[in-house]
């Protein structure tokens, strides 16, 4: 396929590979620990660049699939003992299962009606996850000892985690990169930028808005699959949190929708921008302010983004920065 | 089934939602004027709340004095906001405007956390109450219920019989043509949007008399605003009233047969059913 | 007959757009649909394309009923349109523009393939040094010269055209009426809505008139100019109406 002879997708996957071998090359824990994180952002983003990036729907609710996967995943391990492989493909498989159905009847919504949409979905499975008993009620589920024994034990688990979370960015990127670059990820754009003149072009914008979105849920999926594995305790609050697909949002818009890259910038910047601002003694408190502040300046300026900025500007970059 | 439970539920929630109705409008009324979903709507409600608890604290006064203030306050919270965060981007496709008043939720959310901290807070505020047999009807209620009908009518007599009104409407009709007539859009823009904020710290204050609150009770109350609307109409703030209502006569009466934490899933069933079969709502979408 | 419309209506709640309109349109014309504003053309437009179905009648493509079909079941059977008020894809790229066009129309190619139908159909309404620009950036005549590529580039059996030279000046005018001479020499059939008289005059095999929904005239360019409902409909001063027409008769 014309992806693969492309250079910019090699250099990408290359370079993402490299950094992320680097932990365990090094065998630094607390960089693995800190690389896991933004691994783990730089999949929600890019899930959320698919949905919104290159259809213009914004999915505010989009960690509603974080939460189902991982909760999926968590209760088949725990309750009937299954290899966290399976567990996480099923809860990616349920997750995008419940999109498709849920984005048949909510993508036929234009733009803000959707986005108000995925709000509701996320607070009602949330609150339906919170009143269900076999998945832990209000309380949420925890691991028992033995659970992490089939890896070798807790310590051999995180890194197993670390492994997951490294292949399955790598096959987000990529599953990213090939939208965009093909005919399919040209007829999302073409919604994006009309859909009643794409449907004359001979578009049909329901079936492709409802397989991009079925897509885009598989990921956030797992990476809840294999955050709450290595967590070992499940509950609905950190499950379904809204603030954490906004944050995804934001990333996006950081580093630029509709790119590939972009998502990556954005979620790297934003965590460092964050991280910072925790540990240091003024700030702490003010990071939702600042998250607030930093997005408002990006859609008032520069909505394009980082890297979206920096292809419009220099086409030299185009052929480097998908 | 117990008929006077029955009945005392639909008491309260028909007086909660004529509250629910007001703070709907507020939102309505800005979406019926620019066509921008307000996602600062939230903090707006809790800027209310805690406005009323500070006020009435500090200066030790009855709760329900501090409206002339919240009123002015509302109008010029909204006016800044729209002129900070939205004037630049008014005419920008939908995801521009939704981002920017999220990111304005996000700044008041966080800086309100930082003040008040997450903690519930309650106002004090009693009363007396009306008997009824086994029914009880609180006096807050019932003020609450007038405050929220004496604003409407307030609205709506703006609207329809002062000049900055007709001004407004005009704008929300035809942007350029009311221009052309030499109204500044920008500024009754500004001003709509300092109403629906009104409407929505009004909305603050008076739930604030009813129910304890956190700074995270605004963005709930967003997301219920939400469901109003839409089953109202958008646009629509007849309908946004009478949305608020039904929603606030659903939660009454199905907390008798369901359990509370139930409540969501439901409202949100109801959303869902809303946009899939009428998605101009129960009253029709307009614009103002 | 490759287009036939069958006692088409078209209501809008109290609102009569279309009032049972008849007509034909023969393989490899060019058909001219003319009318005062309002008159319901684009309505019209509207139903056939399918971006709403028709109250009553049919409206028969190529012998089959494709009454109340979607836009994009049209587009694949070969039908194609232009807009009255242009929709570029704006934020995408000229050539992407026409290869959304290649890719998703009659022929649904392969990306690869399409965007070489797209250089070339870029090369035909004249825009190939214009390729790499965003659509928005571009002026109105070039707009709607990128509406036309990009219908044409889904190789269209049939394309309807919705006042292509509405805001164009004299010059832009005549090299519009160029490209659409050599869409008809490409054997494609034309249905072109226009205001502007001696274009559509000049250019239409057949003209048909529209006012108020339905029809009042129908024939050649000759016949229907001297029809008498249709200066009354347009004009009212039969003086003004003579002189208008004398102009039209070279």
């Amino acid at each position: 396929m014309k992806t693969l002879k492309n250079i910019s997708f090699w250099l990408l996957f290359i370079a993402i590979a490299a950094v992320a071998i680097l932990p365990i090359a090094q065998s630094n824990v607390s960089m693995r620990e800190d690389f896991f994180l933004i691994l783990m952002l730089v999949i929600l983003a890019s899930s959320t660049n698919i949905i919104m990036g290159y259809t213009g729907y914004v999915s505010f609710g989009h960690i509603v699939y974080f939460g189902s996967g991982g909760y999926v995943a968590f209760y088949l391990m725990q309750t009937f003992q299954w290899h966290f492989v399976p567990a996480a493909l099923v809860g990616g498989c349920v997750a995008s299962l419940l999109a498709f159905l849920i984005g048949m009847p909510v993508l036929r919504l234009r733009g803000a009606y959707f986005a108000l949409a995925t709000i509701g979905i996320n607070e009602a499975v949330r609150s339906f996850v919170s009143n269900f008993e076999p998945f832990g009620g209000s309380v949420g589920m925890f691991f028992n000892f033995g659970v992490y024994d089939v890896y070798g034990g807790a310590k051999n688990a995180g890194q197993f985690a670390y492994y997951a979370m490294v292949v399955l960015a790598l096959v987000t990127i990529a599953t990213s990169f090939l939208i965009k670059k093909s005919k399919f990820g040209l007829g999302l754009m073409s919604i994006r930028e009309d859909q009643d003149a794409s449907m004359v072009l001979g578009i049909n914008p329901a079936r492709l808005k409802v397989i991009t979105y079925t897509i885009s849920a598989f990921f956030p999926a797992i990476a809840g699959a294999i955050f709450f594995f290595k967590n070992g305790l499940i509950e609905p609050g950190p499950a379904f949190e809204l603030h954490r697909s906004v944050e995804a949002l934001v990333m996006v818009m950081l580093g630029g929708f509709g790119t590939v890259t972009g998502p990556i910038v954005g979620a790297v910047v934003y965590e460092r921008l964050r991280g910072f601002l925790i540990t240091n003694e003024t700030f702490s408190n003010f990071h939702l302010v600042i998250a607030g502040g930093l997005l408002l300046l990006i859609v008032l300026f520069v909505p394009a983004g980082l890297v979206g900025w920096l292809r419009l500007r220099f086409a030299a970059v185009r052929r480097f920065l998908e | 089934m117990n008929i006077e439970a029955l009945i005392a539920s639909t008491f309260d929630g028909l007086m909660l939602g004529f509250v629910y109705g007001l703070m709907a409008m507020g939102l309505t009324l800005i979406f019926g004027v620019m066509k921008v979903i307000n996602l600062g709507h939230g903090p707006m409600i809790a800027i209310g709340m805690f406005a009323v608890l500070v006020m009435s604290q500090a200066l030790g006064i009855n709760p329900y004095l501090t409206l002339p203030v919240i009123v002015v306050m509302g109008i010029l919270t909204g006016i800044v906001m729209y002129f900070l965060a939205l004037h630049r981007v008014i005419n920008s496709p939908e995801l521009t405007t939704l981002l920017a008043t999220f990111s304005v939720n996000m700044m008041i959310t966080g800086l309100m956390t930082v003040i008040f901290t997450t903690s519930p807070r309650g106002l004090d505020v009693t009363l007396g109450s009306l008997q009824f047999g086994q029914v009880t009807i609180l006096g807050t209620r019932v003020t609450a219920v007038v405050i929220a009908v004496v604003v409407t009518i307030a609205l709506y007599l703006f609207l329809y019989r002062t000049r900055q009104g007709k001004s407004i409407r005009a704008v929300a009709n035809n942007r350029s043509a009311a221009e052309l007539m030499g109204i500044n859009s920008s500024w009754m823009l500004g001003l709509s949007f300092g109403m629906g904020t009104m409407l929505a710290m009004i909305s603050g204050m008076l739930l604030a008399t009813m129910f304890s609150f956190t700074v995270l009770t605004g963005n709930t109350l967003e997301t219920k605003s939400f469901v109003i609307v839409v089953l109202g109409g958008l646009g629509n703030p007849t309908g946004a009233l009478f949305g608020g209502i039904i929603i606030g006569l659903l939660e009454s009466i199905t907390t008798i047969f369901i359990p509370v934490s139930w409540v969501p899933v439901l409202e949100f069933v109801v959303f869902i059913m809303i946009l899939l079969v009428r998605p101009n709502g129960i009253f029709g979408a307009r614009s103002s | 007959m490759i287009l036939s419309v069958e006692n088409v209506s078209k209501r809008f709640g109290g609102l009569q757009a279309l009032d049972k309109v008849t007509l034909s349109v023969k393989e490899g014309e060019i058909f001219g649909i003319i009318g005062p504003n309002g008159a319901g053309k684009t309505t019209l437009f509207n139903t056939i394309n399918g971006v709403y179905p028709p109250t009553e009648g049919h409206i028969k493509f190529r012998g089959d009923d494709v009454t109340g079909l979607q836009p994009y079941d049209l587009s694949k059977r070969g039908i194609a349109r232009t807009y009255q008020v242009v929709r570029p894809l704006g934020e995408l790229t000229v050539h992407e523009n026409v290869t959304v066009g290649a890719c998703f129309g009659r022929e649904n190619l392969p990306l690869e393939k399409a965007e070489k139908v797209a250089d070339e159909v870029l090369e035909f309404v004249g825009l190939t040094v214009r390729r790499d620009i965003l659509a928005s950036k571009l002026n109105v005549a070039q707009k709607k010269r990128l509406e036309m590529a990009r219908a044409l580039a889904a190789r269209p059996i049939l394309i309807l055209l919705d006042e292509v030279l509405a805001g164009l000046n004299p010059q832009e005018v005549a090299d519009m009426l160029g490209v659409v001479r050599k869409i008809r020499e490409q054997g494609v059939t034309i249905v072109m809505i226009e205001h502007l008289m001696h274009a559509v005059m000049n250019l239409s095999d057949r003209v048909f008139v529209l006012d108020y929904g339905a029809q009042i005239a129908e024939g050649t360019p000759q016949e229907v100019s001297n029809h008498p409902k249709v200066i009354e409909a347009y004009l009212g001063d039969p003086e003004v109406a003579k002189r208008f027409l004398e102009g039209t008769s070279s």
